[in-house]
């Protein structure tokens, strides 16, 4: 296929990984941030290609791993109602909160559909005034001017039977926690190139100053992933700590203003709890005070209970980068994508499942 | 084919399936006589006994059954109708069988159009013609308004089997060829698109087809086949495990030798699905003694059904179940089954 088999191509990442292997002369710790990239890593065995000496540790960066119990509770509350038409992507549906699962619910009788675009949604909620449509908003800054489309739209309409679940969570505030922890072992990151096309790559100058540690905006195909960590490599090898921008076709160094424009026009960065990790300050989106009627949890009347994550999961140490998922336990044996223990089990991009999918 | 595309009279006076059609009385009476009994027309349906009755030739028979219930019913490439006999022919295929008589057993949703009842009937009378097979008995029920959706069809099937092997996952071995009929993906992507009303380029049509015939010349050719099995719900991903587990065995085989269309990659790569895992409806997995390779092949290639027929890899030794996979830049992973409903990726 256009556009892809050419970063799929054998040859050249045997060339790439050749390269890796001739700058390496010492120990690396290198942390993929995106759940993309680790599946793409696992998927197409691009860790297999490297030298010993590089350890790659699987971010943080899926969106429905971190999605926090309580707020999958709320949308299980939500998406019960008879009233309701429950919407959301695809992969939340399967995410266990503390009870129970979406598909679950749809099974009892919710009314819950998936979309593609949270513009959808809001189509729905144009077809059925008598109904009150809920979409679940999650994902990083790449869905977050998306799910901000479908709020200014649905303003714009004048809808008010459509409102926003939300827990959109950003990154760098999540590389800012990871750096600050004493048991941080990360050397360097790949950041998400998808984010970074919206945002651009300004906000992480003051992460490398800060950390002096190496930022390659890095895309999602094997090649894209190889030469990231060439870049990286050559960093570390030379002392050098920079950010620096492999997904230059995708990626520009002030990302995409108009989308960064309406993000901040509907959102404001607010605290954030992250599911196996804890709270993380400014790390999250939540609807600003003039777009606060199409809150679905001031809506629906909801409180946030605080619920307590199954102790056996190690789920927030793998986020981490601290242990491998088949160093829990419990790995594919009492937790399966089937009946996940905790975050990353549960989305085909979580450490876990990948693993668990590819590796077993 | 489709002669006579519009409802015969006196059915045509009721524009929808109302309960009365499925009561027993005059109404059921017509439905039988006018849509069934006239398409499906054959000497063995046509006694309108309750059972059918016919004689099988001497040798082993092969029997199964399938419910369809897809949606929509109408699809690019195909309908509910056509799948409901290519589906049950493929299923008798798979044991080398040659299919002989379908049973047809119909769930009718209150207020269906009944002019889509006859479309779907035309369409499984064309398909059971077309694979030389006869539908000699069924059965009609009409459900309540919103307990059940549209239609759902049951076909069993009954067929001989004229040939001396045993073709079973049990009888997979060490160094056997592991060959795609065709390219893959395309049934499942056809429907995802027209369910959620997305826009490619082109239209992904259904690869629904019956593949029985092509079975049978590689049965006629004495190519020595050890296990046959469609890939239908889950994919070639879940089809190879199914069979490793069963067989005992390691199956290796190659990304780069699985055929998928451009489009239907595409669209996967949009869903973040994985075309091993989607659902195909003329296409089948064969296990074939080694040294019958080429020959296989060659036969394979000469219907249209499987022109597009890959040799994609091998089975490698005898141990605990396991199925790998080459990727395009070299490195060997594990193919597992999809757990579960197939979902679309958020981002």
């Amino acid at each position: 296929m256009k556009f892809l088999d050419e970063y799929r191509d054998g040859d050249l990442a045997q060339k790439l990984a050749a390269e890796i292997h001739r700058v390496t002369t010492k120990p690396w710790t290198i942390m993929e941030v995106c759940g993309g990239q680790t599946h793409a890593i696992v998927k197409f065995g691009i860790d297999e290609l490297l030298p010993k000496q590089i350890t790659l540790i699987h971010g943080p960066g899926c969106p429905v791993c971190v999605t926090p119990l309580e707020v999958i509770d709320q949308a299980l509350e939500i998406a019960a109602r008879s009233e309701v038409i429950f919407t959301s992507f695809g992969d939340m549906l399967r995410v266990p909160g503390s009870t129970t699962d979406l598909l679950s619910v749809k099974a009892k009788g919710g009314d819950v559909r998936i979309v593609y675009s949270p513009l959808d949604a809001v189509k729905l909620a144009s077809e059925n005034p008598a109904r009150e449509v809920v979409f679940f908003g999650v994902g990083f800054e790449t869905t977050a001017p998306a799910t901000a489309m479908a709020v200014f739209q649905a303003a714009q309409k004048g809808l008010t039977n459509f409102s926003l679940l939300i827990s959109h969570v950003l990154v760098p505030p999540a590389i800012e926690a990871l750096m600050s922890s004493p048991n941080c072992r990360v050397q360097a990151f790949l950041a998400a190139g998808h984010v970074c096309a919206v945002m651009g790559y300004e906000e992480y100058f003051p992460l490398v100053e800060k950390y002096r540690v190496p930022i390659i905006v890095t895309g999602f195909e094997p090649l894209d992933i190889l030469h990231g960590i060439l870049l990286t490599v050559q960093q570390l090898e030379s002392g050098r700590a920079e950010v620096e921008n492999q997904y230059a076709r995708a990626v520009c160094r002030a990302g995409n203003q108009p989308a960064q424009a309406l993000v901040k026009q509907v959102f404001q960065v607010v605290p954030r709890k992250w599911r196996g990790i804890g709270e993380i300050p400014q790390s999250g989106l939540g609807l600003s005070a003039a777009y606060a009627a199409f809150d679905a949890a001031k809506k629906f009347g909801l409180t946030e209970h605080r619920v307590e994550e199954p102790a056996e999961c190690l789920a927030g140490l793998i986020l981490q980068g601290l242990k491998k998922p088949h160093e829990c336990p419990a790995f594919g044996t009492r937790c399966t994508p089937e009946h996940p223990f905790g975050a990353t089990m549960v989305s085909s991009e979580g450490a876990c499942a990948a693993y668990y999918r590819y590796r077993r | 084919m489709n002669f006579d595309s519009t409802c015969p009279i006196p059915i045509a006076q009721y524009p929808h399936v109302l309960m009365a059609h499925g009561g027993g009385g005059k109404l059921m009476h017509q439905l039988l006589a006018e849509v069934f009994g006239k398409a499906f027309s054959n000497p063995i349906l046509d006694t309108r006994h309750d059972s059918a009755q016919f004689t099988l030739p001497p040798g082993q028979v092969a029997m199964t059954t399938d419910s369809y219930v897809v949606r929509p019913i109408f699809f690019p490439g195909g309908d509910i109708g056509s799948m409901a006999v290519h589906g049950t022919v493929n299923d008798l295929a798979m044991s080398g069988a040659r299919p002989l008589y379908l049973t047809s057993a119909f769930i009718i949703e209150e207020g269906l159009p009944m002019e889509t009842l006859w479309r779907v009937v035309c369409s499984m009378r064309d398909a059971a013609n077309q694979c030389g097979v006869q539908i000699v008995t069924g059965d009609t029920k009409v459900v309540d308004k919103g307990k059940g959706d549209g239609l759902f069809i049951n076909t069993a099937g009954i067929g001989v089997i004229e040939h001396a092997l045993n073709i079973a996952p049990q009888n997979v071995q060490p160094g056997d060829a592991v060959i795609v009929s065709g390219d893959l993906g395309r049934h499942g992507m056809a429907i995802m698109a027209v369910r959620e009303g997305l826009q490619f380029e082109s239209t992904i049509e259904s690869d629904s087809a019956p593949v029985h015939e092509v079975v049978l010349d590689l049965l006629k050719a004495g190519i020595e086949i050890h296990c046959l099995r469609d890939l239908t719900r889950g994919g070639l991903a879940s089809a190879l495990n199914e069979i490793a587990e069963a067989a005992g065995v390691k199956i290796a085989v190659e990304h780069k030798s699985i055929p998928v269309r451009e489009d239907v990659h595409a669209a996967c790569e949009m869903l973040g699905l994985d075309p091993l895992h989607v659902a195909n409806e003329g296409r089948f997995v064969a296990f074939v003694a080694a040294p019958d390779t080429a020959s296989a092949m060659q036969i394979l290639r000469r219907h249209e059904v499987a022109a597009g027929a890959a040799l994609i890899g091998q089975v490698t030794e005898k141990s605990a179940p396991l199925v790998t996979i080459k990727s395009t830049i070299g490195a060997s992973r594990i193919l597992d089954m999809p757990s579960g409903e197939q979902l679309p990726r958020i981002c």
